[in-house]
């Protein structure tokens, strides 16, 4: 028998991300992923002062405001041939590293983990053996009994009172739930830390970006900080000294939580390092510009082909005609005029909204394509790409996690292969997380040198030419490659396109019918309860989504969620 | 100017590049534009943001959210809910990126650090197009939760002293310039 699940948020509070599955004897046969909303954001900067376009940008989405505020100016300042002075470099570095760290964090512990974890399972676990579980794989200093003990009476409030509060809609109980209740007590005991640490990141980024949520700091041709030694506003020593602070109190924690914490629940769940594999193309763009030009880059990118990482084929600068040649949109399933791929400079956004068409259009998301092949981009492509260009972070952590995974499951027989899996995304996250934090520490180690040798520039004036220039920028964000194209047509925005990691990975079929890394992922993946598909969840937020997340209204109209037909 | 010794925080949340649904921010705008802002009071631009808000709303006594809501009410329809009416849940969702105020407070609810007063000044928006410029039914409805935000100070309080000049802040100049230069998103 075939059965049809439709996984669909409805309501826009939600977001706007719809799977459609079929199920045949319990695995999933056929899948697509679509986006509900038009995704025509960017035609509001057409007419506008590319200066202040990154302003906008920012508001693009609520989870990424500084990785598009970045790439915004990137994009111009490409366009312009413009240079950025080194400081100016390392500070977007620094907030930026600090971002992806905060946004790793959160997405495993706080919006992801309840995927894997029974929070309710936790209140039967021994808090001793818990504290002696955690403190044989980690010397966190808040792994004691004591510590352990004291989340779970928290919990036990929560049940006890019959208010399950906050834990009231999660998949509990459900039979792919495999956890011990002591590594579920665990898991419970550092998401509620992690709220605490989160925040360390956020004060990175505040400090240097001026405001939050919103950083101000950032403009076409550099930032707007000033250098100096005793003005109270500017960037100075005791400034760099209470950043240093935060990035040391996030560092202990994502090295001995959350990379140990992510192989240590996957150890129960190794059947999921078999299922979930994408298209197993990677691609992923060079970030951390060292010097002005954006020649140079602590973390590499490249494009990988077939899972194969001797395939690798490098992304090495800014202005990489590798990359800026290879991407194209197809409208051919997404609800667009139009279907060939196009290239983003001319890329078009007219919409043309058929219905839910299973073998038509069916997206408000364009199926972009690297030299005409589908690619995954994200944390797993940044390992991948890390490790093939022999980055010696990414090879380490990646190690470190792959023996913590091989100690709990008493396993010692898992292949580098096992990361094209849903388990192995979030592996790939927590090492890509362990790899920021030590990029964070070097990029804040070279400004404090740059700034020694008497450098303090941070902003190089853009001058704007009569007639057409375009540019392109891009960074390697949380989610993974995220790229704007921007037309300039005397001193205004005649074109401006933001190819998202979603985009990438959320697409639906493109061009040549092909499907997209999400679809991929779903297929043969087991459903063991149409009515509770916690297992496409799980594949689905291995990608860490995020679609046109742009609105946020409270709504006190909760509506249902999954939706199971026969057919 | 008068020092409060509780903390009281006002977010606007939204997105102003689409239309209504950034009424709160620009609410929240409109009242730093036209008021003195005491020490112990808070105006913070939220946007879409999520996480970036968990520390501030954790660090209030008081916290007052300007937002577009979905209430079932008709287009327009001004609301105002406070404490236990206010949903507090994690929702079931494909993207884990929109963490809405709902899920914040589930967090702070788990953490037992609920402020003693959450209160939220809500709009049902009207239209969600591309563009910074209001409807005419939000932007009277602007006026309205502005007003609606200084009463709800006033309950705690909290009167306000508006400034010898008013302001005019990025949001709303942006919204000019757009309408000016015909653009239209």
């Amino acid at each position: 028998m075939t059965t049809r699940i439709t996984v669909d948020p409805i309501t826009r509070i939600e977001g706007h991300l719809r799977i459609d599955v079929e199920v045949d004897d319990g695995k999933v046969s056929k899948a697509w992923s679509s986006g509900q909303m038009w995704r025509g954001i960017e035609k509001i900067l057409v007419g506008r002062d590319p200066r202040e376009a990154w302003t906008y940008t920012q508001r693009f989405c609520g989870v990424c405001t500084t990785v598009h505020a970045i790439t915004s100016v990137r994009a111009v300042e490409n366009a312009l041939d413009l240079e950025v002075p080194v400081n100016a470099q390392l500070i977007r570095n620094i907030i930026q590293c600090a971002h992806a760290v905060q946004d790793h964090i959160v997405h495993f512990y706080h919006l992801s983990a309840v995927d894997w974890v029974d929070v309710v399972s936790a209140l039967e676990a021994d808090p001793v053996a818990t504290a002696k579980l955690a403190e044989s794989l980690s010397d966190w200093p808040l792994n004691g009994p004591h510590e352990m003990k004291a989340v779970q009476e928290r919990l036990k409030t929560f049940v006890g009172s019959g208010q399950l509060g906050p834990f009231a809609s999660g998949y509990w109980g459900h039979p792919a739930m495999k956890l011990p209740p002591e590594v579920n007590l665990l898991a419970v005991a550092h998401y509620l830390q992690a709220l605490d640490v989160q925040n360390h990141a956020n004060k990175v980024v505040a400090i240097l970006g001026g405001k939050s949520p919103h950083i101000q700091n950032v403009a076409v041709g550099g930032v707007s900080n000033s250098i100096g030694h005793d003005a109270p506003s500017v960037l100075n020593i005791e400034r760099l000294m209470l950043i240093k602070g935060f990035i040391d109190k996030l560092d202990h924690f994502v090295k001995s939580t959350y990379l140990v914490d992510v192989p240590a629940v996957g150890a129960f769940y190794l059947d999921w390092a078999g299922i979930g594999g994408g298209v197993n193309n990677y691609l992923t763009v060079p970030d951390c510009p060292q010097d002005t030009k954006g020649t140079l880059f602590d973390l590499p990118g490249g494009y990988i082909e077939n899972g194969d990482i001797n395939s690798l084929k490098p992304i090495t600068t800014f202005d990489d005609a590798y990359f800026r040649d290879g991407v194209a949109e197809s409208s051919k399933h997404a609800w667009y005029t139009g279907g060939d791929a196009l290239h983003p400079w001319v890329g078009e956004t007219e919409p043309e909204y058929t219905d839910f068409q299973d073998e038509g259009k069916y997206s408000w998301v364009k199926a972009p394509t690297f030299y005409s092949k589908r690619a995954e981009v994200g944390p797993l492509a940044d390992v991948l790409v890390g490790v093939a260009s022999g980055h010696e972070g990414y090879t380490t952590y990646l190690n470190k996690a792959l023996d913590v995974l091989k100690a709990v499951s008493q396993n010692p027989d898992i292949p580098l292969a096992a990361v094209n899996s849903t388990i192995g995304r979030h592996a790939a996250r927590a090492v890509r997380c362990a790899v920021m934090m030590d990029t964070l520490e070097a990029q804040w180690q070279k400004l404090v040198d740059n700034i020694g040798t008497g450098d303090l520039d941070t902003f190089n004036p853009p001058v704007f030419p009569k007639g057409e220039v375009k540019g392109v920028g891009f960074h390697q964000a949380p989610r993974g490659t995220l790229s704007h194209w921007v037309v300039i047509e005397d001193a205004k925005i005649k074109n401006y396109q933001a190819v998202v990691p979603s985009t990438w990975n959320a697409g639906p079929r493109d061009a040549n019918d092909e499907i997209g890394p999400y679809e991929s992922s779903l297929l043969d993946n087991p459903v063991a309860d149409p009515e509770k598909p916690l297992e496409v969840l799980r594949t689905v937020h291995s990608f860490d989504p995020c679609i046109a997340c742009a609105i946020h209204m409270v709504d006190t109209e909760q509506q249902e969620i999954v939706r199971v037909k026969a057919l | 100017m008068k020092h409060y010794a509780q903390k009281t925080l006002i977010i606007g949340m939204g997105n102003v590049l689409m239309q209504d649904e950034g009424v709160g921010v620009r609410a929240a705008e409109a009242l730093v534009d036209r008021y003195l802002i005491p020490a112990g009071v808070e105006v913070v631009d939220g946007g879409t943001t999520g996480m970036e808000l968990f520390e501030p709303m954790r660090q209030a006594d008081n916290l007052i959210i300007a937002d577009a809501v979905n209430t079932g009410a008709p287009y327009g329809s001004l609301v105002r809910i406070a404490n236990d009416e206010i949903p507090a849940f994690f929702q079931t969702k494909l993207s884990n990126h929109q963490l809405g105020v709902s899920d914040l407070l589930a967090l702070l609810t788990l953490k037992g650090e609920t402020p003693q007063q959450v209160t939220i000044i809500g709009m049902v928006p009207h239209s969600l197009e591309n563009r910074l410029g209001l409807t005419p039914e939000a932007a009277e409805g602007l006026e309205a939760m502005v007003q609606m935000l200084v009463d709800e100070l006033a309950s705690l309080d909290i009167d306000l002293e508006p400034r010898p000049r008013v302001r005019s802040g990025h949001w709303k100049r942006e919204a000019e310039f757009e309408a000016a230069a015909g653009l239209v998103g």
